[in-house]
C-alpha cells in the first residue's frame, strides 16, 4: 500500500479522564478499503481511542487527519467530518421513538438536506444492503438484537461515509445474533468499507483483519497481520490474552 | 320563582357565558405554557451556563409564590410602573407563567430520563446539539411528560377561575355573581362544579387517546393487574 490512500491517520493520541491516563500515545494510518480490529482487555482504551477519532470524546493532544483534512481543532466543522466517519455502538443506540425506516432516514433529512422521497429510497437500499427490508416499518423495541445491530449499521451506511468505526458491536449479542452482525460486517469488507473495529471476535479478525492492533494499557502494544501475530514467536502479548480467554471457556 | 325556571333561564346562561370565557382563558394559556414550557426546560437541561441558571431561578420564583399573587402584580401592580394590561390579558400572562414553570419540571424529568446515547449518536451521524435535542431526544422525552402535563393542563382549568379575582366573568364569576343575587348558594355552585368536572373528564378521555396515538410500538409495558 502506498501512502496515497491513506483515509485516516490517527498521530499520537493521548487522553485522560480524571488522574487516569487512558491513552498514552496513539498512532496509525488507516489504508482505503482496509478492516483493522482493535482487539484488548477491557480498559486499556479501545472505545475511548475510536470516540476521539469523530470526537465524541475530544483527546488531550494528538491529531487525527481524514482525506488530509485535521478533524482535531476543527471546530462545528466536526459535524461535516462526523457524517464522514460512521459509528456502530455496542449498545446500538437507535433512536428509540422512530421505525427502522426512519432511523436512518433521520440524518439523511436533517444533515444531508436530502429530499424526503430521495432519503426513503436511500434508506430502504441500506436497508436491503442489512437484509432487514421487510422490517422497515418496525421499531427499535420490535427488533432482535441481531436486527437492532444491522439497522444501526445501515444508519451509518447512509451517509456514504469514508469509514465506520465499529465500538465492540456484538458484545451485546448471543453467539446466533453476533453471527448475523458479523455477516454483515464482512460483506462491507468484501465491498471495499473501511472499518476499524474493536471486538473480542477473534474468528473474525482473523478472517477479516488486514491488521490487528493489541492494545494494553493505553498503547498499542502489538500491530500486523493477524496471522503474524498469532504464528511469528517474536510477539507474545496477543497470544498470552487470547490464551487466557481460551482457558477461561475451558473452565 | 321556581327552581327550573332559575336553572334553565338564568343559571345555565349565566354559566354558558362564563364557560365560554374559561375555555378562552385555557385557550390562550395552554399553547404558549407548554411552548415556554419545552423551552425553559431545554433551556435548563442543555443551555449555557447563565441560561440554565436563568430557568432555573425562573421556575423557582414561579414555583415559589401564589398564583394569586403573581396576577395581582401583573394587574394592580404592574400599572404604577406604566405599564397596564387588561384583566384578561393579565390572567392569561400570569396563567402562561405558572402553566410554563410547571410545565417545564414535568419535561425536564422527561429529558432526564432519556439515555445518554440517543444524544451521542445523534451527535456521531453529524447531527448538531441542538438537532438531536429537536428530532430525538425531545419527541421522547415529551411522550413521557404526557401524564405530568395532562395533569398541569387539569389544574390550568382550575386556577383559570382565579381570573375572577381581576374581574374577569369566567365560569366560577358567574356562578358567583348568579349565587349573590338569588342567594340560592348551593345549587349555583353545585352547578359550576358539575361543569368543571365535565371540563376534566373530557380532557382525562382526550389525554387517553392521544397516549394511546403516540404510544411507540414494542415500547407498552402492560399493566399487571390488567392482565388478571
Amino acid at each position: 500500500m502506498n501512502d496515497n490512500d491513506i483515509v485516516l491517520r490517527v498521530e499520537d493520541i493521548h487522553k485522560s479522564f480524571g488522574g487516569t491516563e487512558v491513552l498514552r500515545g496513539v498512532s496509525f494510518d488507516v489504508h482505503c478499503g482496509e478492516t483493522k480490529v482493535f482487539i484488548g482487555p477491557s480498559g486499556t482504551g479501545k472505545s475511548t481511542l475510536l470516540r476521539c477519532i469523530n470526537q465524541l470524546t475530544p483527546p488531550d493532544r494528538g491529531q487525527v487527519w481524514l482525506d488530509g483534512e485535521e478533524v482535531t481543532n476543527s471546530g462545528a466543522r466536526i459535524n461535516y467530518f462526523r457524517q464522514k466517519i460512521g459509528m456502530v455502538f455496542q449498545n446500538f443506540f437507535l433512536f428509540d421513538h422512530l421505525t427502522a425506516l426512519k432511523n436512518v432516514e433521520l440524518a439523511l433529512l436533517k444533515v444531508k438536506g436530502m429530499g424526503k422521497a430521495e432519503a426513503h429510497e436511500k434508506a430502504l437500499t441500506e436497508l436491503r444492503q442489512v437484509g432487514l427490508e421487510e422490517w422497515a416499518d418496525h421499531y427499535p423495541a420490535e427488533l432482535s438484537g441481531g436486527q437492532a445491530q444491522r439497522v444501526s449499521i445501515a444508519r451509518a451506511l447512509a451517509m456514504d461515509p469514508d469509514v465506520i468505526l465499529f465500538d465492540e458491536p456484538t458484545s451485546a449479542l448471543d453467539p446466533e445474533l453476533t453471527r448475523e452482525v458479523l455477516e454483515v460486517m464482512k460483506k462491507l469488507a468484501r465491498n471495499g468499507m473501511t472499518m476499524l473495529v474493536v471486538t473480542h471476535e477473534m474468528g473474525f479478525a482473523c478472517s477479516v483483519a488486514n491488521e490487528v492492533l493489541f492494545m494494553e494499557n493505553g498503547v498499542v502494544a502489538e500491530q500486523g497481520s493477524p496471522d503474524l501475530l498469532l504464528h511469528d514467536p517474536q510477539f507474545t502479548r496477543m497470544k498470552d490474552f487470547i490464551g487466557r480467554i481460551d482457558s477461561r471457556m475451558d473452565d | 320563582m321556581d327552581q327550573t325556571a332559575f336553572f334553565f333561564e338564568i343559571l345555565f346562561p349565566a354559566l354558558m357565558q362564563g364557560l365560554i370565557v374559561t375555555l378562552q382563558l385555557i385557550a390562550c394559556s395552554a399553547p404558549f405554557g407548554l411552548a415556554l414550557g419545552v423551552a425553559i426546560a431545554v433551556g435548563r437541561q442543555y443551555g449555557h451556563p447563565v441560561i440554565s441558571w436563568l430557568c432555573k431561578t425562573y421556575v423557582f420564583f414561579i414555583k415559589g409564590t401564589p398564583l394569586l399573587l403573581l396576577l395581582f402584580i401583573l394587574y394592580f401592580g404592574l400599572p404604577s410602573i406604566g405599564i397596564t394590561f387588561t384583566a384578561f390579558v393579565a390572567s392569561v400572562l400570569g396563567f402562561i407563567l405558572c402553566n410554563s414553570a410547571y410545565n417545564a419540571e414535568y419535561i425536564r424529568g422527561g429529558l432526564i430520563s432519556i439515555k445518554e446515547g440517543q444524544m451521542v449518536a445523534a451527535q456521531a451521524l453529524g447531527m448538531t446539539r441542538w438537532q438531536a435535542i429537536r428530532s430525538v431526544v425531545l419527541p421522547q422525552a415529551l411522550r413521557r411528560a404526557i401524564p405530568g402535563l395532562s395533569n398541569e393542563f387539569i389544574y390550568l382549568i382550575k386556577y383559570s377561575s382565579l381570573a375572577y379575582m381581576l374581574t374577569v366573568i369566567e365560569l366560577a364569576g358567574a356562578g358567583k355573581q348568579v349565587a349573590t343575587k338569588y342567594f340560592l348558594y348551593t345549587e349555583s355552585f353545585a352547578a359550576v362544579a358539575v361543569v368543571y368536572l365535565v371540563l376534566v373528564s373530557i380532557t382525562t378521555v382526550a389525554v387517553n387517546i392521544l397516549e394511546k396515538r403516540v404510544v411507540v410500538p414494542g415500547t407498552v409495558r402492560a399493566n399487571p393487574s390488567a392482565q388478571l
